[in-house]
């Protein structure tokens, strides 16, 4: 009963001063809104990555010469396709490895002309990632044995050269040297930050006369099962190691990039949440602040409700009650806010957002929360007042 | 059986303004019987006030002995004190102090929310209260919607609506014309007959002469009592607990 009333006294106080009580919530709404969103940027973004990576195929094993170590020079290769030779032997299974070797290069087809990454690459492709055709066919093993001047075009170089005419069986060339487009992939969009469409694959072999060179930057193995990945990985990295003692070489998993692109966009939100948890603080100051405003005005009413028998817990909680709810109700606008903010980003921009339960359910804690830390102060003051003292007040 | 209801000895109240010590409360005592009928009178700032609310347990004596419902405040918590206003002790302010955005009957039931009763019982009781002072077609409007009588009888319903054993009134008809005054204080009196203890202030000599007996104060002591019961055997009562507590 006697929370019931003070429920019913925080909600009349609240609705008696609805401007001011919408003002201080501001702060609330703010912070919340924006940790709301924040995470829901985060999560959205966290979650692409990880559909990406598992999208380049299952089991995958990437070697690459250099340490695996952030700041890390980046060391340039010294494998060639003998390397790769002895990387099969150890595999067992020419169709699990896969080679590249990439260049920025300018692309023309007739007047039009298109910015793509080439990338050499052994016929294997398709079944080491998970690479879709759109029309045409793929690199075969003939192809890359005879260097044959082929190319399979990424959607977006694709309709940049052609629009919408059919690219299969045309001429392109490649830092002026003539290719024949023979195929198309499937659109793929974006992944880390990198334009997948613009990619352009011809055989390892042609890729290397063209750039004038027999290495390659580096390779990927699919291995049969995860359990034998890590020990996959230790005896390729001792093969290559042995026939290049003076360089370092890393096998990573598709779970170690998982790892660290995960850790590194953890850090990223949970600083700007933190940064947007300020403001929650600020707007918990301010309720703190209005709630002292609220018990010095109504120190008359405090006065005779103690008078007629009131507690100093029963005033407490009507105070304490009356900061919660206005941080609370400010909370929930702060998430309606967050959520629409998080969705209009998911529509309008490239960037996802994916909203989580969990992030709702803190949100909504925190800002109670707030409302209790801010609302102590000001509730024990009320509670302690003296009744006498409190009726003289006018 | 029933005690005093009231027994103060000795007590005194000095309020500290800003390091000055005023004596409002020189050494009083004074025992008001289950049945009293008792008016204060005394010339402004004699005490007369703050006599009432030590009375009323909304004060704590600066020394001295105080019982109310022969409980000693001073062993008593900030809560326990709340709770002997709540079930003891009827006060109507000098001022009515109503809540001024509620309606009377929810004025009249605020007593009876911080003694734990049912809403549903609250506002069948504040009802009756009020149609008891005769403002049962009132129930609904707010202070500033009554005239000062009304108002004034809101606030003894609300002092009264707990069921009291004392009543406690500072200069209940100070704001009233004769009339109201006078049926205001038929209203006490009928209480009174009742068994409550009615204790009030008041300048009215009229008023005055009306009650069982008179004290009068000056300058922080009683410096006249008429019509007094003996207060040594009333002492002698206080000692034994005048009521099962909690
Ligand atoms: N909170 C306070 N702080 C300091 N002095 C006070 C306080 N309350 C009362 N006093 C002083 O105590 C004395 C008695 O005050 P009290 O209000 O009891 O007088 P009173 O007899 O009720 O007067 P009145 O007839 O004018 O209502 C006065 O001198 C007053 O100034
Ligand atoms: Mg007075």
């Amino acid at each position: 009963m006697r929370l019931a009333e003070a429920w019913r006294v925080a909600v009349d106080a609240l609705r008696a001063n609805r401007l001011r009580s919408v003002l201080t919530m501001l702060g609330v709404i703010i912070g919340v809104g924006a940790v709301v969103a924040l995470v829901s940027i985060g999560t959205g973004t966290k979650h692409l990555i990880e559909q990406q990576v598992e999208g380049l195929g299952s089991n995958l094993l990437i070697v690459v010469p250099g340490r695996l170590d952030p700041g890390a020079a980046p060391t340039s290769s010294p494998l060639t396709m003998d390397d790769v030779d002895a990387v099969t032997r150890v595999v067992g299974d020419r169709s699990r490895v896969a080679v590249t070797i990439s260049s920025g290069e300018t692309i023309r087809a007739g007047s039009r002309s298109a910015f793509a990454s080439m990338q050499g690459v052994l016929e294997t492709t398709p079944s080491v990632f998970v690479r879709h055709l759109d029309r045409g066919t793929y690199l075969t093993r003939t192809d890359v044995t005879t260097g044959r001047r082929v190319a399979v075009l990424g959607a977006g170089i694709a309709r940049q050269l052609f629009g919408d005419r059919d690219p299969i069986g045309r001429q392109i060339t490649i830092g002026g040297v003539r290719f024949r487009v023979i195929g198309t992939f499937e659109q793929l969009g974006q992944s880390l930050g990198v334009d997948r469409d613009s990619e352009v694959h011809i055989p390892v072999t042609a890729a290397q006369r063209l750039l004038g060179t027999d290495r390659i930057d580096g390779l990927a193995i699919r291995a049969p099962d995860r359990d034998t990945i890590d020990q996959l990985g230790a005896s390729v990295v001792a093969t290559l190691v042995k026939r290049h003692p003076d360089t370092d070489f890393s096998a990573v998993t598709q779970e170690q990039i998982l790892g660290v692109l995960g850790d590194i966009l953890g850090v990223l939100t949970g600083v700007l949440a933190a940064i947007a948890g300020i403001s929650l603080l600020v707007g918990g100051v301010g309720v703190s602040n209005i709630m002292l405003v609220s018990v010095r005005e109504r120190t008359k009413e405090i006065g005779l409700r103690k008078a007629v028998g009131a507690r100093p817990r029963d005033i407490g909680i009507q105070f304490l009650l009356e900061a919660v709810l206005l941080t609370t109700i400010g909370g929930v606008l702060g998430m309606a806010l967050g959520i629409s903010a998080a969705v209009l980003v998911d529509r309008l921009t490239p960037v996802p957002a994916a909203i989580t339960w969990w992030s709702l359910a803190l949100a909504f804690g925190v800002s109670a929360a707030v409302g209790i830390i801010f609302g102590v102060i000001p509730a024990q003051r009320a509670g302690r007042l003296d009744p006498v003292v409190a009726l003289r007040t006018e | 059986m029933t005690g005093p209801a009231i027994v103060a000895v000795d007590v005194t109240r000095t309020y500290q303004l800003d390091g000055v010590s005023v004596e409002a409360l020189r050494g009083v005592s004074l025992t008001v019987a289950a049945d009293d009928y008792l008016a204060i009178v005394g010339t402004s700032g004699s005490g007369k006030s703050t006599l009432m609310h030590l009375l009323g347990a909304l004060d704590r004596p600066t020394s001295g002995t105080l019982l109310i419902g022969g409980r000693d405040v001073s062993t008593l918590s900030p809560a326990e004190m709340a709770r002997l206003r709540n079930e003891t002790i009827g006060f109507v302010f000098q001022s009515f102090h109503l809540l001024a955005r509620t309606t009377a009957r929810d004025n009249v039931a605020l007593p009876l929310v911080y003694r734990g009763v049912g809403r549903r019982e609250r506002r069948a009781r504040a009802a009756e209260m009020l149609t008891r002072v005769g403002l049962g077609h009132r129930l609904d409007h707010r202070p500033n919607q009554m005239s000062g009588g009304e108002q004034q009888r809101v606030a003894i319903a609300r002092a009264l609506v707990t069921g009291p054993s004392v009543l406690l009134a500072d200069e209940p008809t100070g704001n009233l014309d004769s009339a109201t005054g006078d049926s205001v204080l038929a209203l006490l009196e009928s209480l009174n007959a009742d068994g409550v203890a009615v204790v009030l202030v008041t300048h009215d000599r009229d008023v005055a002469a009306r009650a069982h007996r008179q004290i009068v104060m000056r300058d922080g002591l009683i410096v006249d009592t008429s019509a007094v019961a003996a207060t040594p055997s009333a002492e002698a009562e206080a000692t034994s607990p005048a009521e099962g507590a909690e």
